[in-house]
């Protein structure tokens, strides 16, 4: 039952990483962690979740607000992105630098367009990280750290 | 903040993200050094005991290394992109300061300009670093941090003229000792030092000869 639930988790990594969802910047933080800091990628993603729902109700006022302020949109997209890259959420990222073109160009309606792309992105994302920790939780065993859920 | 270790080094880590910081940390800690982290510039400054408009006046009490903590900082490690004070802005004032500006320092960012990395080189940071920052980045700080705290006994004695070439903290033991039987003068003759590695902070100042100007307080960085 273990063994099973640790190919799993592994084979959903597999394919998180062929589908783009994550790059190597992921790996490198499973690297990090060690026997006395075994949750550091789930810590990780869980203060990513917290920390960018308020990243992007900010860009979504900023969006509403009239005359958008693109400025103010090209920085909070910046720190979103930068936070996105740290945890090696590659699709998200994506929609970030487009995001970013459209807000360089003032292009409201292309940023209104890619921040729904984004939201998607990262959403989607959160779901599968959430079932990702879960199996690890599940191939750890009953006596694993049942930890806390994403975000 | 207990120094636990004496040859641990300390880094402080700079970054308004917490992502980042979360980050950093743990990568400064895999690789055995003490960390402290803030969230911008001016904490930054304020933990290392220069105020804005004090550059480091001798004649200040508030600067004084005794009214402070003694947390010695052996590199810095900045994101240039923070809100209020950049990385570079911090970096300028550390370099402005005499009692700060050997503290090596490096620049963190997720944006590739070139012009932006050249500004921080010249300005004097050691390295630049594009986020996310891996272990392999993190890898390349010892040497920077060696340079100006010597903690192996080994570079130690390459460099140290004076010493017989044995252990740093022995030799300097068996000095004492001589110089307690022999010439108690001169324990007094000897820099008024904090730290125990006087002799080393002695080496380093008439030995070696850095690119920068060594001001007093060479090699060791006194948080005051």
């Amino acid at each position: 039952m273990v063994k099973n639930h640790m190919q799993r988790q592994f084979d959903m990594k597999r394919s998180l990483l062929d589908q783009g969802y994550l790059d190597e910047q992921f790996i490198q933080l499973e690297e990090l962690e060690d026997d006395d800091n075994p949750n550091f990628v789930e810590e990780m993603v869980t203060t990513f979740y917290n920390n960018s729902a308020r990243l992007l109700q900010n860009i979504e006022q900023a969006l509403v607000s009239r005359p958008i302020d693109f400025t103010k949109l090209d920085n909070y997209m910046h720190r979103f992105k930068g936070s996105s890259s740290s945890i090696g959420a590659t699709r998200v990222k994506k929609e970030c630098t487009i995001f970013t073109e459209y807000c360089k160009k003032a292009n409201a309606e292309g940023c209104i367009r890619t921040f729904l792309q984004v939201k998607q992105e990262h959403a989607c994302l959160r779901r599968k990280l959430e079932t990702y920790f879960q199996l690890g939780r599940q191939a750890a065993g009953p006596s694993a750290n049942a930890g806390g859920q994403v975000g | 903040m207990g120094m636990s270790t004496e040859s641990q080094f300390h880094v402080l880590a700079v970054d308004d993200s917490i992502i980042d910081r979360k980050l950093i940390e743990r990568l400064l800690k895999t690789s055995s050094y003490q960390v402290t982290t803030v969230d911008s510039g001016t904490k930054a400054l304020e933990f290392l005991g220069l105020h804005e408009d004090d550059q480091s006046n001798p004649e200040t009490p508030s600067v004084s290394p005794n009214n402070h903590q003694e947390v010695e900082v052996n590199l810095i490690i900045t994101d240039y992109c923070m809100p209020g004070m950049t990385g570079y802005d911090l970096l300028r004032k550390i370099k402005e300061s005499s009692s700060l500006r050997d503290i090596p320092v490096v620049i963190m960012s997720s944006e590739n300009v070139p012009s932006r990395i050249s500004r921080c080189l010249e300005e004097g940071a050691e390295e630049f670093f594009l986020k996310p920052v891996r272990l392999s980045d993190v890898n390349r700080l010892r040497p920077h941090m060696m340079k100006t705290k010597l903690k192996d006994p080994k570079q130690e004695n390459e460099e140290n003229k004076e010493e017989s070439g044995k252990p740093e903290s022995r030799s300097q033991e068996e000095k004492e000792e001589q110089q307690q039987h022999h010439h108690q003068q001169q324990l007094h003759h000897l820099p008024q030092q904090q730290h125990s590695n006087s002799n080393k902070r002695k080496a380093l100042e008439e030995g070696l000869s850095p690119d920068r100007t060594r001001p007093r307080y060479s090699g060791l960085t006194t948080v005051v």
